[in-house]
């Protein structure tokens, strides 16, 4: 039997509404099949399932406010026993966490009836903050009461109503201030730059679309995308997620790609295994996880999977971008305006457009040698446009 | 589109198409010869969809080089007008 639970989206989220469920009881559910419509502070997210097998129970209901962790249904995974789910149901209590991908290094200590499972540190900081630990429901492994937990909880208004959308604009506010706060907090960034001769890839790319129709065009931002996610293959530290006191490296990559929200705010949603799509696929997907985002219907593990987010402020007429890590990530790269620079070229000064990359990234991961093989390599390959 | 349309009629659904991409805009406050980039939020990719609402509303094939052209209301309406005769 396995457990469904409220899943945990990142470093900011503590509980979710859950809006609907997508699936009834003895409904088979396969791996990555969305199970249920989560509200949460953030936006509405579509939750995708774990597991593979049949839906034994659904313990939450239609507008249950509940934390991250928490048990909200049960599934009979393929292959197990059937006898063993029905022990399982009936002793099971609810859980009030699971592991986050963020959580932070907790005192392992053997349980006991009524004590707070809470390091030294988040203890610190709950009495700066004046949080009383023994009215949270911990995060971390086994129920432990994180630094998150109290960030939260200090943050948090005390009513629980509905959220209305301009309580979603505040808390998102909250949120992000919450989680820039911590990443400023705790990540040591370094910073790196460079400038970038857009010249190939422009000219690539307007004669790319002059064979497309105009539903099926490029924007040159996918370029960008696909030259980061390919750049992570050859450093591949910058593809992973600090998680207790260590980075742990993902075996995939997936970018996570700032998208401004109409209401104020912004995601970074994940394009999963950004480096093994075509630049048209990436396209496609780009179009829709923009979409998807500001509809709010974006699912659970694009907010989870991403290791590494790619912002772009061109746009806005942004030259230079000076990023804050989105914890547990490790690096942030952000794009500026292509502007037409004196470039030298052969020993002459030509006018080039020239798109300024910088690289946000975290010294306990890696150091400045590392991320400038990393701009380098995104450089390198961008100079080569019909190779991405 | 089954007929051409009055320029008023394209301009109403220019704007509906823009109030699509851009639904916190009040439409009414869009000045028809300022780019849509200079007076709206939007982005790289909502002009991008704005440019495919506009092909699939209207039928007409828009190259690259012409986003310009549909970068204020009233170059989209003359833009379509002109295209209606070509």
């Amino acid at each position: 039997m396995a457990d469904f639970v409220m899943p945990t989206l990142g470093s900011d989220m503590t509980e979710g509404t859950l809006v609907e469920w997508k699936k009834k009881v003895g409904d088979r559910v396969t791996k990555g099949e969305i199970i249920a419509e989560v509200d949460t502070e953030k936006s509405a997210i579509e939750v995708e399932s774990f597991f593979t097998g049949i839906i034994q129970q659904l313990i939450t209901k239609p507008g249950d406010t509940i934390p991250v962790g928490t048990v909200m249904a049960l599934i009979s995974e393929e292959g197990k026993p059937a006898e063993e789910v029905e022990v399982k149901v009936e002793a099971r209590p609810v859980k009030e966490s699971t592991p986050s991908p963020v959580s932070e290094p907790i005192v392992s200590s053997p349980t006991e009836p009524g004590r707070l499972r809470i390091s030294p540190a988040a203890k610190q900081l709950a009495a700066e903050l004046r949080v009383d630990p023994s009215t949270l429901r911990g995060t971390g492994p086994g129920g432990a009461i994180t630094l998150s937990d109290i960030h939260t909880a200090a943050a948090a208004p005390t009513n629980e109503q509905p959220i209305s959308s301009a309580d979603r604009q505040a808390k998102m506010r909250e949120i992000i201030a919450a989680a820039m706060a911590r990443s400023k907090r705790e990540i040591p960034h370094y910073y790196l730059s460079t400038a970038i001769d857009m010249g190939r890839a422009m000219t690539w790319l307007k004669e790319e679309n002059l064979k497309r129709s105009v539903t099926d065009r490029l924007l040159y931002g996918v370029l960008l995308i696909k030259a980061v996610a390919l750049a992570l293959r050859q450093v591949p530290e910058l593809n992973a997620l600090w998680k207790g006191s260590a980075a742990v490296q993902s075996p995939d990559i997936h970018i996570g790609v700032a998208v401004s929200l109409r209401q104020g705010g912004l995601v970074a949603p994940a394009l999963h295994h950004a480096d093994k799509q075509s630049l048209g696929e990436l396209m496609t997907r780009f179009q829709d996880v923009v979409k998807r985002a500001r509809a709010g219907t974006l699912r659970s593990s694009e907010f989870s999977d991403p290791t590494i987010t790619v912002t772009s402020l061109g746009d806005q007429g942004v030259e230079t971008v000076f990023g804050v890590i989105y914890p547990p990530q490790v690096a942030l790269v952000g794009f500026g305006k292509v502007v037409e620079r004196p470039w030298i070229v052969d020993s002459h000064v030509v006018s080039r457009p020239v798109v300024t990359a910088s690289l946000s990234a975290d010294h306990r991961v890696t150091d400045g040698h590392r991320g400038a093989v990393f701009l380098s390599a995104i450089d390198r390959l961008l100079q080569e446009p019909a190779q991405l | 589109m089954n007929r051409p349309l009055a320029p008023d009629e394209t301009r109403q659904t220019v704007l509906r198409l823009l109030g699509e991409i851009a639904p916190e805009a009040d439409l009414s406050l869009v000045k028809a010869d300022v780019s849509f980039r200079d007076q709206l939020d939007i982005d790289s990719m909502d002009f991008l969809n704005f440019v495919v609402s506009i092909h699939k509303t209207f039928g007409v094939e828009i190259r690259e080089a012409d986003y310009p052209k549909y970068s204020t209301l009233n170059g989209c309406v003359e833009e379509l007008s002109a295209n209606r005769t070509r």
